[in-house]
């Protein structure tokens, strides 16, 4: 009973600290039996929470969450010099199902987060276009919309686990935390382009953002003609700032520095440009030297958060074991579990119709024996594609290359419950 | 409901969404696309006139840069700039402007856009080509007495174009 105060219950009756046996009840019900003359004669409240004895605290303009789960936070970067240059992370293992909160959505930022105007922001859409268009935020709002769950997921993130040592305090979230999942509504960009009449010569666009950064990125025009949006809302509020006010590209699947944010200008192109964020960055450098640029779908992932390390398990007994699951390329088909280091797998229960580019929950049940092991998870997508072992990813690739890291995760359990990251595959 | 969506999702229904057109879109003006067009491609186009040289650069850099990418842009605190040419396919590959990035127009998009990192977009297209220039000349990528603008930095061959492979027609394939 969290509301109910010591100083609500300790009602002293007697000298040398007797109280009152009204504050047995605190813990657990009373004694099974009658009721004693005395409780019968008491109003009712004197037995119940506190919060029933009194009228609660008015309305609020805008709700913030429990004050009990007000240390739900992302997991920010020590304080720097360039405070606007990195990354704050998604507290994955404190959430359940799979929304990210709108306020708890992964931030990267190359140059912190712009201030943007609503009222004087513009989209330009130009190149190779019959019509040069501009579109400002209230011509954008009057467009059919979609609205779909989609995961963004940073390029980098899960990179660190390329690295041969993880840190013994490494979580879900320092670890994996640069993916995040929302319901994101906006204009399909094809209606837009098609507005503007794209020549037939084009094969590309830049798309820019109005951040100090100038993120710019090349997307293929196909992509744009397909299922890319320019969002106006997540989780159906206008986007927060850090996410793109007023509006971001929505690349579904896509290495998520492409999906820009505060977006102003669409140049539809022949060629790429060879921006630095797809050249110097988000490219990949393969092990025979190569360097794969646009390496722009994003792979089959899997994380087990329940248990994960920082949630410590009390003991032998029945857990629920859940976690999340996304792909690029489409819908996630299977995910199976591995409690004893992947000598045997098991399929898990998927929550719902599992949305196609978005964070896909599943769960299974399990009796911890007390002994030490080691948890996996890995998923298939619906085109078949499995999750690789983290050997086979990192034969791909040069050392030191990290983008794109989807291997198999894995959590070692120890003797006393406590998980740590380990690289078992 | 406002009449005009009303109109639009009956219009959306019966044409279906690839003849719907809301049509809102203002016509751009020339001012306004040149004003915002600062994308460079790696052909050059968009590149403005203008030019600098190295000498010219290697004093920008020196009071704009240095604090940031070290003498020479060997990195520290910000990233490594130089060096590193010739490593990529060896065990410990440097990836850096030089040794890295597969076009020299990418260089100066990049600096002109976003350098110096706390007042970006305030150098002026001059001092763009000549610090450009510079980053170029520590790694003998241009000579030490390049003068570079629109005609001559698209001419520039960095170590890693041969090596670029485009993965996105993988994609488009699929
Ligand atoms: C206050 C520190 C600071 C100053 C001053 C600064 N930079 Fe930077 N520079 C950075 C940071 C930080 C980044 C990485 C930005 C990011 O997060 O994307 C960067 C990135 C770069 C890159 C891309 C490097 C890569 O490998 O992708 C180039 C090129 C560059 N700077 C050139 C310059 C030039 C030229 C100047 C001077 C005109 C300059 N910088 C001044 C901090 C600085």
């Amino acid at each position: 009973m969290p509301n109910r105060r010591p100083s609500d219950l300790e009602t002293p009756v007697a000298g040398g600290g007797l109280l009152h046996r009204r504050a047995l009840l605190g813990g657990t019900i009373a004694a099974a039996g009658a009721l004693s003359a005395a409780q019968a004669q008491d109003p009712i409240g004197l037995g119940s929470p506190l919060t029933m004895t009194r009228p609660g605290a008015g309305f609020s303009g805008y709700g913030a969450p429990a004050e009990w789960a007000q240390g739900i936070r992302r997991l920010t970067p020590p304080a720097s010099a360039r405070p606007g240059t990195g990354s704050s992370r998604t507290p994955l293992e404190a959430l359940e199902g799979v929304i990210t909160p709108s306020g708890l959505h992964f931030e990267r930022h190359h140059n912190g987060v712009p201030a943007i105007d609503a009222a004087k922001h513009e989209l330009l859409i130009h190149g190779l276009v019959k019509r040069p268009l501009s579109f400002d935020l209230d011509s954008l709002r009057r467009y059919p919309m979609v609205s779909a769950m989609r995961f963004i997921e940073c390029a980098g993130n899960s990179g660190g686990l390329t690295g041969e040592t993880i840190a013994p305090t490494a979580t879900a979230a320092s670890l994996h935390g640069l993916v995040s999942n929302s319901e994101w509504t906006g204009v399909p960009l094809s209606i837009l382009l098609e507005e503007a009449g794209v020549d037939p010569s084009a094969r590309w666009l830049l798309a820019e953002g109005a951040d100090a950064a100038g993120m710019s990125r090349s997307v293929p025009l196909w992509k744009a003609m397909d299922d890319a949006v320019v969002a106006l809302f997540q989780n159906g509020e206008p986007i927060r700032p850090e996410q793109g006010f007023p509006m971001r590209l929505l690349l579904p699947g896509f290495q998520g520095n492409a999906n820009v944010k505060w977006l102003r200008r669409l140049k539809v192109t022949r060629e790429a440009t060879y921006t630095r964020d797809e050249t110097s960055r988000y490219s990949l450098l393969m092990a025979d030297g190569t360097t794969r640029v646009f390496p722009l779908e994003l792979g089959v992932k899997s994380l087990i958060l329940k248990p994960s390390p920082g949630l410590t398990l009390r003991g032998p007994g029945v857990y629920e074991i859940s976690g999340i699951a996304w792909s690029g390329a489409g819908r996630i088909r299977a995910v199976e579990v591995s409690a004893d280091g992947g000598r045997s797998w098991a399929k898990a229960a998927l929550d719902g119709p599992a949305a196609a580019k978005a964070l896909t929950r599943f769960r299974m049940p399990w009796r911890w024996d007390g002994s030490p092991l080691t948890l996996l998870s890995r998923a298939i997508d619906e085109t078949g594609a499995r999750q690789p072992t983290r050997t086979a990813w990192k034969a791909q690739f040069a050392p030191g290359q990290s983008y794109n890291y989807n291997a198999i995760n894995a959590w070692a359990v120890d003797q006393a419950g406590l998980l740590r990251g380990v690289h078992a595959t | 409901m406002r009449p005009e969506l009303v109109l639009a999702l009956l219009a959306s229904v019966t044409l279906g969404s690839a003849t719907f057109a809301q049509n809102l879109g203002k016509p751009a003006t020339p001012a306004a696309m040149a004003a915002s067009d600062i994308s460079i491609g790696p052909d050059g186009a968009g590149l403005p006139p203008g030019s600098g040289s190295v000498a010219e650069g290697a004093r920008i850099y020196a009071a704009k840069c240095v604090v940031c990418h070290g003498p020479d842009g060997a990195g520290a605190p910000g990233d490594r700039l130089t060096g590193g040419v010739g490593t990529l396919k060896s065990e410990r590959p440097v990836r850096t402007v030089a040794s890295f990035w597969p076009y020299a127009t990418t260089v100066f998009d990049y600096t002109r856009r976003a350098m110096p990192l706390t007042t970006p977009q305030s150098l002026t297209n001059d001092e763009v080509y000549a610090v450009t220039a510079y980053m170029l000349s520590i790694d003998g990528i241009v000579a030490k007495n390049a003068r570079l603008d629109a005609a001559s930095l698209p001419q520039v061959v960095m170590p890693n174009q041969v090596g670029i492979v485009s993965w996105e027609p993988k994609l488009r394939r699929r």
